[in-house]
């Protein structure tokens, strides 16, 4: 399934289920129009998201990946956020050891009745993808190009 | 695996941006699929039994309903596929409405991202497991926090309902605002006169525990097992001892207390009963005032109390409660009228809010009915009430309408004339809203029988002049500026979330809006409900409402108590994470981690291993993220449903 090409970069979201994906929700019954990169991923909680998904996600080309979860002390699952943030916050800052540009990765906290902050929050995130561009497809040309993989 | 997609277009809700039969002949190739088909509402009876009947055709093992958000319609489609034969747990949804459709104008693109989005439900639902609920024991009491008329409400339709109550308030008598009142809209009821017997029932209620002057410290647990801490306040009297006689108010030296109940208008003694209708009707002493509190001298309550009730080392305890449900009835506060410096609020004596105005209405208030200004005690002429001070006002961050503002303030005007009349008032308004049933009758009485004064503008300025008021404003009708002479100016407050609101909201963990009120589960569906099991909120703590509204939520949310109460056990979402003995190392991480406690060390010969108590796991998946060896998986989003996920969105 590529990515609209020209139109489309590929961004993936994680999001928790009680305040983010509800905050997309009401984006949605809001009419707040967005960007269409994003696919959105629904986990039960920010702290569900292992940082190595990210990696995964990143290494097996999207663009960017955007974390977005309760707001700190507003957790459904009272301190699932406190773990994702300790857990993204290093894990922004081991990126650039793996070769990814970190600003390929945020993390940010939406709750259900923010709508037009997850809007916001949408559209600056898309856009900081494209200046950045498609992300670097290395090690994984021949996936690409089935000639050059047969080549190799 | 067979597996069966079905694309909703949802009128044109999806369809008029999303190409649904397109998305659902794309589906057709992804792996397992076995049958797709566009429907035009998939959760109507028609869309449902047409599920059903696929599902039997084909002999589908799984369905992927691409329609609106799991939040709203995921247990509809559950039970659909349930009714088929299947469990319930083998369906999948693709939210190509909320997160597609609705935000997104481009055609082409919407589809792509509408059949992206199918395609990484069907991938998790490939690795979807059968899963099966346990059941667990519920305790059949009930926490109502806050006493006003909403959580009073709410408390005596439960302990009717034959349920135990703790009815948690903070301050030292129930009531809430409406105690506050002199009489309510559109009636001219008295107020205390319908609201003094329901707190005297709450007294007497034999089911309902009441914690006067105690806040609601922590909350642990889930639905139908909350363990609760409740922190009790000193009040400094022995209240199993006080009559409440009232001899050591006579008494008290100290009279220059902070009188809350009226609002600061006049003042009160150190020792004292709120007001003479108080439930529970107990002196209490303000710290802040007492001279022997303060300066370790006097004592004259102890002396005289004849039930020996006074205790001045009586300390805060916290007591423990364990309840089953949860309902938030915390109201609302008013908005800080000294935040509209050009109004004088706070700085100039003779501009108060409405709710203070109330109390110098009230017979049983600081003045004994009589309205008097604050100032001098003189009895106001002309008095000017300005609407919408904190509501409907972007620039003091409240752009919400407080709904209930336009109707104190006819209420009040039309009082004023009953008590002074030959008086005038003014109304400076932007408009008029009154949408409640005898509502705007009510304000027309005001204009045409009271002689109101009705000024569309807001007021720009009101400063001070001899002894008057000058009120400056708008005519927006007449198109010219207008100045009024007053005695008295009354500020129709609005109302902002409860201090403190947010900070419990954190406790029940449940979310709340920018302003601080409380998110119901869905605005219109369910109203009293959280997305929180087992919390359900009543009243204005929800955003600002009027006294039958509140009493309504108090109503629903009761109901939605004695509905959950009507079980005699519940059962789990078995979304819960389940432990591989094999690969579990026993590093005890995942115990470490859980905020529920759900897991548990065991012995399995003779090496630590994880359990999961699968009736107190709540599925946040936190244990799965932590636990090095990938040993505990949480059903239903396992690393290798979530990694489907990824790889299917980033397959090139």
């Amino acid at each position: 399934m590529p990515a609209l090409a020209g139109k489309e970069l590929r961004i993936v979201g994680f999001l928790c289920n009680w305040c983010s994906y509800g905050g997309a929700d009401t984006a949605g019954v809001g009419r707040f129009s967005q960007p269409t990169d994003l696919r959105i991923i629904r986990v039960p909680c920010s702290g569900r998201i292992n940082p190595l998904f990210v990696a995964k996600t990143l290494l097996s080309g999207a663009d960017g990946v955007l974390v977005s979860g309760c707001h700190p002390r507003d957790c459904h699952y009272a301190e699932g956020n406190f773990y994702a943030r300790r857990r993204l916050e290093v894990f922004k800052r081991f990126l650039p050891t793996m070769g990814i540009d970190p600003d390929r990765f945020d993390y940010t906290w939406v709750s259900a009745s923010e709508g037009q902050r997850w809007q916001k929050v949408v559209t600056t995130f898309t856009e900081q993808i494209h200046k950045l561009g498609p992300a670097p497809r290395f090690g994984f040309a021949h996936e690409q190009n089935p000639a050059t993989a047969a080549a190799c | 695996m067979k597996i069966g997609v079905f694309v909703c277009h949802c009128g044109s809700n999806i369809g008029g941006t999303v190409d649904a039969a397109k998305v659902a002949e794309a589906a057709r190739e992804f792996p397992d699929v076995v049958f797709t088909s566009d429907t035009m509402y998939a959760c109507s009876e028609p869309g449902q039994d047409g599920i059903i009947q696929a599902i039997k055709d084909n002999q589908l093992d799984g369905v992927v309903v691409s329609s609106c958000t799991p939040r709203m319609h995921e247990p509809t489609f559950r039970r659909t596929v349930e009714r088929a034969g299947l469990n319930r747990f083998m369906f999948e949804m693709a939210n190509i409405r909320e997160h597609v459709s609705w935000i997104g104008k481009d055609k082409e693109a919407n589809t792509n991202k509408a059949i992206e989005l199918t395609g990484i439900a069907v991938e998790k639902l490939r690795r979807d497991q059968p899963l099966f609920a346990k059941q667990f024991d519920i305790n059949k009491r009930v926490l109502v926090i806050g006493g006003g008329v909403a959580g009073i409400q709410a408390a005596l339709d439960c302990a009717d309902g034959d349920r135990e109550v703790v009815l948690v308030e903070r301050e030292s008598t129930i009531g809430g605002k409406m105690a506050k009142l002199d009489k309510t809209f559109p009636t001219v009821d008295c107020s205390s006169c319908i609201l003094g017997p329901k707190m005297v029932d709450v007294a007497q209620h034999p089911k309902i525990q009441l914690y006067a002057m105690a806040e609601v410290e922590e909350i642990g647990g889930y639905v139908g097992n909350f363990e609760v801490k409740i922190r009790r306040k000193a009040p400094y009297v022995n209240w199993d001892l006080c009559t409440g006689c009232g001899l050591c108010m006579e008494k008290c030296p100290s009279k220059k207390s902070t009188d809350r109940f009226n609002e600061q208008v006049g003042s009160t003694t150190a020792i004292n009963i709120p007001f003479p209708q108080a439930i529970p009707k107990k002196a209490v002493i303000d710290p802040k005032f007492c001279i022997k509190l303060t300066k370790g001298k006097c004592g004259i309550c102890a002396k005289i109390c004849p039930t020996k009730a006074i205790v001045f080392e009586q300390q805060e305890e916290i007591i423990s409660e364990s309840v089953g449900a949860i309902v938030a009835a915390t109201g609302y506060d008013l908005f800080d009228i000294s935040k509209y410096g050009e109004y004088g609020g706070g700085r100039l004596p003779d501009v108060i809010t409405g709710l203070q105005y109330e109390r110098l209405l009230s017979a049983s208030g600081p003045t004994g009915g009589h309205v008097k200004r604050p100032s001098d005690g003189k009895e106001p002429k002309t008095i000017v009430f300005v609407q919408c001070v904190g509501s409907r006002d972007k620039s003091v961050d409240r752009p919400y309408c407080s709904g209930f503002c336009c109707m104190y303030t006819a209420k009040q005007a039309i009082l004023t004339k009953d008590h002074i009349p030959d008086s005038t008032s003014y109304v400076f308004y932007m408009d008029i809203r009154s949408p409640g049933k005898m509502y705007d009758e009510f304000t027309r009485r005001a204009m045409e029988e009271y002689g109101t004064q009705y000024v569309r503008g807001r007021v720009s300025m009101i400063y001070p002049q001899g002894d008057k008021l000058m009120v400056r404003g708008a005519d927006t009708l007449m198109g010219t500026q207008v100045e009024v002479e007053a005695d008295l100016v009354v500020l129709a407050a609005g109302a902002e979330a409860a201090v403190g609101a947010p900070q419990l909201a954190e406790k029940l963990r449940i979310s709340y809006d920018k302003y601080g009120f409380f998110m119901e589960s869905h605005p219109k569906l369910r109203p009293v409900e959280t997305n929180t099991a087992g919390v359900y909120l009543a009243g204005s703590c929800q955003g600002p409402k009027d006294i039958p509204a509140s009493v309504a939520q108090g109503s629903a949310a009761a109901a939605k108590v004695l509905a959950l109460f009507a079980k005699d056990k519940l059962e789990n979402d078995p979304m819960i994470s389940l432990v591989d003995m094999k690969r579990c190392v026993g590093c005890g991480k995942c115990v470490r981690v859980c905020p529920f406690g759900a897991i548990k060390e065991i012995d399995v010969r003779g090496e630590p291993k994880a359990e999961v108590i699968e009736t107190v796991c709540q599925g946040c998946g936190l244990c799965t993220a932590t636990c090095p060896q990938g040993a505990i998986q949480l059903s239903h989003f396992t690393d290798n449903q979530i990694l489907a996920e990824v790889n299917a969105l980033c397959q090139l």
